[in-house]
């Protein structure tokens, strides 16, 4: 790894490429992760009463199914999957999710974003995006199956806002982050209590990176939706990034669609979700690509993200993850 | 990091082979800890930026946020403080994480706001933290919010501290200047129980990046390593083998399957020594006795495990345990008691109040508690304790006497920070009121002071 020796003037903001050489050992890192990951399945198996693992199909929730099947391993996973349907999905990844249901035996409850638009209590929005659209039946779900921990693969080195976030994080009758309440989070021990209405949104990956995650997937043999690796795909280019067309809408007359060789890395609303340029086929190539990319994934890839500076607080605080 | 000794041996479940694996792990948890101006923001955003760890959609929006603001050259702490409150007052607020990593090691950074709510916040940080950078700004030098933060982290029995002796450049590289702040902080830690070897200072610049990864050609007096290369040298954890076994039980996992119908195991994260197969233990609090048939971990059985890690233990009896039971070394047990003396950091608004009832969260078990008496608090001003006040305020660090409803395997915070610690909890909302240390670690801080 390269470091700048110079010691006579300002940190360098210019962006200019960074030099690393060397990927840095992790193995002992993923195992201590490991065991913080399962001791918080274990604390909320033993502390709540209906808990739920919010699943996107996306590298992440992917991880934590993982995880919380090694957690109560050989017992099966005490707790069903919540898959927000926002209508815009790819493909790939509905059948992804439907095979990994099929073969851990898992129970899966969908909440449909489609249902909530066909009978008026939501709108289309102009832009044509729904993921924001995805809140209010995620909350929704929550209320009716009376889900009191709702675990995410949400991670602190995400974004600055999710950087402030607990590992176990209370949230109101609505589902609603306050930042300045939150509770401190002391050694290990895990506050779960809350009154009825309240539930804890419970992030088990919070102290992974995503070169974590992506070395975790590799050691573990984790199988991953195929967008994640490269493949041959019709996109068009529209805020620097490329998206396919789809149901969601677009390419408009002026975005030509054009064949490139891309990957995803992030999984989301298909409408807002952009892939980049990548010849990274395999676990290996993805890892040797993230560790010298320049772009964290959401920068790179999610729209929703750069609304405004503090998008992503914003729509912690409405009740999104 | 790794020898022969230190190693457990795993067999895969499928193939047979055996797998051998470190019992150390290689990622050290630190916390900051500094007054409002002495740069900590800099110096954690000068940490991520120099080991790459600050990617180009990050620093542009440090570029664009700092221009919004008029500012001519960008604003790194810009890069750490994540709320639109904090952005808008340039203030922290709440702990926040960082990740970098080196090819060392990796690090989970507390970042500490520096701010009046010092103690809440320190603590927090501190909790989980092996080190603990503490900042002090080299025109000032050790003030009393240095010595303030300095108790705070031997009171939650942080193992090591770094002061970075920031703005050297501001004092022309003085070395006098840095041997003065050197000496004086390291008495101080000497009279809050810190050994010599536990204590390294470091001058530095924050702002231009002397001695922060790479030592600078600036001071050429000082021969210690930077600040980074000292974090990723510095010994991580104590020798799990010192310890006895301390393992609360968190769920039992019975499968019921055709497959597994007898299984009954007790899932668990060591939090302390190791645990072997064929060792005898003792459950608390009931007292049973047993031996230890099998270690599992999902991938597998082990022969022998070590703190940290979540393994899934057998026992060679059928006997009743449950959630909230602790797993212990049968010739070496914690003392169980439904009295505990304890040293409380009050992290609520609500005041502590002689009498109230609580919540009281040790290992996996909460059970219903009084706060029977407050017989000190502790004034950070003099680092001496107070006698018998009528209450703590938030921040407020306090000696209390605790009645438990039922008996509680309890450490002393100074032998074990994982089963000598315990939440006290707002039973009306679940709010979490008070971090709790078992022992009188408060009585050892107030003499350092006289």
């Amino acid at each position: 790894m390269t470091i700048d020796t110079s010691t006579d003037r300002a940190p360098d903001l210019s962006g200019e490429e960074p030099t690393l050489s060397e990927i840095p050992p992790q193995a002992d890192n993923l195992d201590a992760l490991e065991s913080e990951a399962i001791h918080i399945f274990r604390e909320v198996a033993g502390e709540f009463d209906r808990p739920v693992i919010l699943f996107s199909g996306g590298k992440d929730s992917t991880v934590l199914v993982h995880l919380a099947l090694k957690a109560f391993r050989p017992a099966p996973v005490p707790f069903p999957l919540l898959h927000v349907d926002t209508g815009h999905n790819f493909s790939e990844v509905l059948e992804f999710r439907d095979e990994l249901v099929s073969r851990h035996d898992l129970r899966l409850v969908v909440a449909k974003v489609q249902d909530w638009i066909d009978d008026g209590r939501l709108s289309e929005r102009p832009d044509g995006t729904r993921n924001p659209l995805q809140t209010q039946p995620l909350l929704g779900a929550i209320e009716d199956n009376r889900f009191d921990a709702v675990f995410g693969g949400g991670r602190r080195d995400e974004e600055r806002a999710r950087a402030k976030e607990r590992i176990f994080s209370l949230r109101n009758a609505f589902g609603q982050w306050d930042p300045r309440r939150q509770r401190p989070e002391l050694w290990n021990l895990y506050n779960g209590k809350h009154r009825a209405g309240e539930h804890m949104r419970v992030f088990p990956l919070s102290n992974w990176t995503e070169l974590d995650v992506w070395r975790y997937i590799q050691r573990e043999k984790i199988e991953l939706s195929h967008l994640y690796y490269a493949h041959r795909r019709e996109v068009y280019a529209r805020d620097g990034m490329w998206l396919t067309s789809g149901p969601w809408g677009g390419p408009s007359e002026d975005e030509p669609v054009e064949e490139k060789v891309v990957r995803y890395r992030t999984i989301g609303d298909g409408s807002c979700t952009g892939a980049v340029e990548s010849e990274a086929y395999t676990v290996d190539d993805v890892i040797a690509e993230v560790a010298a990319s320049r772009l964290t994934e959401r920068g790179a890839t999610r729209a929703d993200d750069r609304m405004s500076e503090a998008a992503m607080e914003d729509r912690k605080r409405e009740g999104y993850f | 990091m790794t020898d022969e000794t230190e190693t457990l041996v795993r067999t895969a479940p499928d193939s047979g082979a055996q797998v051998t694996l470190p019992v150390h792990t290689d990622l050290l948890r630190l916390a900051t800890a500094g007054s409002v101006d002495d740069g900590k923001s800099t110096l954690v955003g000068r940490l991520l930026h120099d080991t790459k760890s600050v990617l180009a959609d990050q620093l542009d929006a440090v570029h664009r946020a700092s221009a919004d603001r008029g500012m001519s050259t960008p604003d790194l702490s810009l890069l750490v403080d994540g709320l639109r409150a904090e952005r808008e007052q340039g203030i922290t607020i709440d702990v926040a994480y960082r990740y970098f990593a080196t090819p060392k090691r990796t690090f989970v950074l507390a970042d500490t706001p520096g701010h009046v709510q010092y103690t809440r916040n320190t603590v927090t940080g501190a909790s989980t933290a092996q080190l603990a950078v503490l900042l002090v700004d080299a025109r000032k030098g050790v003030l009393e919010q240095t010595r303030r933060h300095a108790a705070v982290l031997a009171l939650l029995g942080v193992p090591r501290l770094v002061l970075a002796v920031n703005k050297i450049d501001m004092v022309d590289f003085d070395e006098s200047v840095h041997t003065r702040i050197s000496e004086e902080f390291t008495e101080h830690a000497r009279a809050l129980g810190y050994t010599d070897g536990d204590v390294v200072t470091v001058p530095v610049s924050a702002l231009h990046g002397d001695n922060v990864v790479e030592r600078s050609g600036r001071t050429p007096w000082y021969s210690g390593p930077s600040l980074l290369e000292h974090l990723e040298t510095v010994p991580v954890a104590p020798d799990p083998h010192d310890a006895p076994l301390r393992m609360p039980v968190q769920f039992v996992i019975r499968p019921r399957t055709a497959e597994y119908p007898d299984y009954r195991g007790y899932a668990g994260q060591i939090s302390a020594g190791v645990v072997s197969e064929g060792d005898e233990v003792v459950v608390l609090p009931a007292g049973l006795r047993s031996r230890v048939s099998k270690v599992d971990t999902p991938d597998g059985s082990v022969t022998r495990a070590a703190a940290g890690r979540s393994v899934t233990v057998l026992l060679e009896d059928d006997l009743d345990i449950s959630r909230g039971d602790v797993l212990v070394a049968a010739d070496s047990a914690p003392r169980v008691t439904d009295e505990i003396d304890a040293t409380v950091c009050w992290l609520a608004e609500k005041p502590l109040q002689p009498g109230a009832r609580v919540l009281v969260k040790h290992g996996t078990r909460t059970v219903q508690a009084m706060l029977t008496e407050l017989s000190a608090r502790f004034d950070e001003q003099e680092l001496s304790s107070v006698d018998t006040p009528e209450a703590l305020q938030l921040n407020e660090i306090g000696r209390v006497q605790l009645r438990t409803a039922e008996p509680l395997p309890v450490d002393d915070y100074a032998d074990s920070r994982r089963t000598g610690s315990f939440l006290v909890i707002d039973p009306s909302d679940g709010t979490t009121l008070a971090a709790g240390l078992v022992g009188l670690p408060l009585t050892q801080l107030a003499s350092a002071g006289r």
